[in-house]
């Protein structure tokens, strides 16, 4: 084992080059430029990223947007678009005494008839944990059965998938895989009917597994632009100019704009991990749709591992229950299928809020909704 | 969940590494990282795995982002997401290989 020294990430601040005023203007101008060029009263785009909309909303990023450009976010809240079946699952577990180890965001997400908050209150034992390894360190450390309710993306599967593959996993430990596969979900939005989304902003940290090569397929098939960029404000904006830059020029291709953190291949030690461990499958992701292979789900080779395989999870006693009136009138999905806006819904800041959430978008951070309560969403110009 | 953070990795000890996030020292699995890493290399971490290693020419640009947000408030929702994405990793001496 070897040390270093002083570290860059020790010291001072960096002055923020990419949040350069000037740099922000030409770029606000030069996206005015375009969407002149192409002349119509309105040019939409998606992205499909929590990080993204965090980011746009934090950074006000939409008042220096074209009015004529449609800047929306789509499913990219994995919380969000978790099923209530799901959450159901994790719940009758709980009740029935395992310990429930899940991230933060998933605990207070509406199942059919309650949340693993609900649940906790009750009596039932749910832990929050930052990270798969931190469940596992949590069924080392007591008798009971713990489930680790795992979500996210492809970022955070692949974790997961690390986690299944280690040799010393303690025999009261299993998952329950809730885990979601972008791609599949980009399609279902291009084939909505009424969609007009004209092209992808896609999330650089997602792609930073996958690579950016994996959308060639989907910006053949449905012959919209894709392109992938970073964080920063200015990544973001630049990503928006070369996207719309396609747009215009009729060109469906991708576009890697965040290259100091995505290659075409992507990481593939993970990949092979996540692939070796995982198995898309069809379901519903809440609100949307049925999203064929837009889930993952555990191999047959784990079985073991696998709370689905390993328990009896019958969830039919909470599904007696009837949604609430208010359930009935959240639009998340809509909103996450890009149809509509939080500002659309007439729960939004009233009867919903992120004290009392009605739905899931209102719950997590990646949420539309709870970004957009936090910074707003939509500066008025 | 999808913002990973970037950390210097100062020791390497099979598939855990001990890096340091802005002065604090925190163990990250290696386990799905793209390339060897060794110390003085920057990773980005995402639920405390290292996802990436990033090329050394390009970590000044990526490190803008995440020190503006840790110095925000703490109620500041993309601030939170930064400082849960360091909770991930591991405490030093914790880290199981």
């Amino acid at each position: 084992m070897t040390s270093v020294g002083t570290s860059k990430i020790s010291g001072q601040a960096k002055e923020l080059k990419f949040r350069d005023p000037a740099q922000a203007r030409a770029l606000s101008a030069r996206l005015a430029g375009l969407c002149d060029e192409i002349g119509r009263e309105s040019v939409q785009v998606m992205h499909v990223c929590g990080s993204h909309e965090q980011a746009i909303a934090r950074y006000g990023l939409r008042a220096v947007l074209p009015k004529t450009l449609d800047l929306i976010m789509g499913p990219g809240c994995p919380v969000c678009v978790t099923d209530m079946p799901e959450v159901d699952e994790a719940v009758v577990l709980a009740v029935d005494g395992a310990l429930i180890a899940t991230y933060g965001d998933m605990v207070r997400v509406p199942g059919t008839a309650k949340s693993l908050a609900d649940a906790a209150s009750e009596g039932a034992r749910v832990e929050v944990v930052y990270s798969a390894s931190q469940a596992v360190e949590l069924a080392r450390s007591c008798e009971a059965e713990v489930v680790f309710f795992a979500t996210g993306f492809e970022t955070t599967a692949v974790a997961t998938a690390a986690i299944v593959l280690q040799d010393d996993l303690p025999p009261n430990f299993s998952i329950l895989s809730a885990h979601k596969y972008v791609p599949p979900a980009m399609e279902i939005v291009a084939r909505i009917p009424e969609t007009r989304v004209e092209g992808f902003l896609a999330a650089g940290h997602a792609a930073t597994i996958t690579g950016w090569g994996l959308f060639e397929d989907f910006v053949d098939r449905y012959g919209l632009p894709v392109v992938v960029a970073g964080f920063e404000p200015l990544d973001i904006l630049a990503g928006l100019v070369r996207l719309v830059e396609l747009i215009r020029d009729g060109q469906a291709k991708v576009e890697n704009m965040y290259p100091r953190c995505v290659t075409r291949e992507g990481n593939t030690v993970a990949q092979d991990q996540m692939w070796r461990v995982f198995r898309t499958a069809s379901g519903m992701w809440r609100g949307i749709a049925d999203i064929p292979n837009g889930n993952l789900r555990l191999r047959e080779e784990f079985a073991h591992l696998d709370a689905r395989a390993r328990f009896d999870i019958d969830t039919r006693r909470l599904r007696a229950h009837v949604p609430s009136k208010l359930t009935e009138r959240c639009i998340c999905g809509t909103i996450m299928s890009g149809l509509a806006l939080p500002t659309d819904c007439e729960l939004f800041g009233k009867e919903c809020d992120p004290e009392n959430p009605v739905g899931a978008c209102m719950v997590s951070s990646e949420g539309t909704c709870k970004i957009w309560h936090q910074y707003g969403g939509h500066p008025e110009l | 969940m999808c913002l990973g953070v970037p950390g210097q990795v100062v020791e390497v000890n099979g598939l855990v590494a001990s890096v340091d996030f802005w002065g604090v020292r925190r163990e990250v699995r290696l386990d799905i990282v793209d390339q060897p890493v060794e110390p003085g290399d920057y990773i980005l971490n995402h639920v405390g795995f290292a996802i990436r290693k990033i090329p050394a020419e390009e970590i000044e640009e990526t490190l803008a982002l995440y020190e503006e947000l840790l110095q925000a408030a703490e109620s500041d929702m993309m601030s939170a997401d930064v400082h849960g994405e360091l909770e991930a990793t591991a405490p030093e001496g914790d880290g199981h290989d």
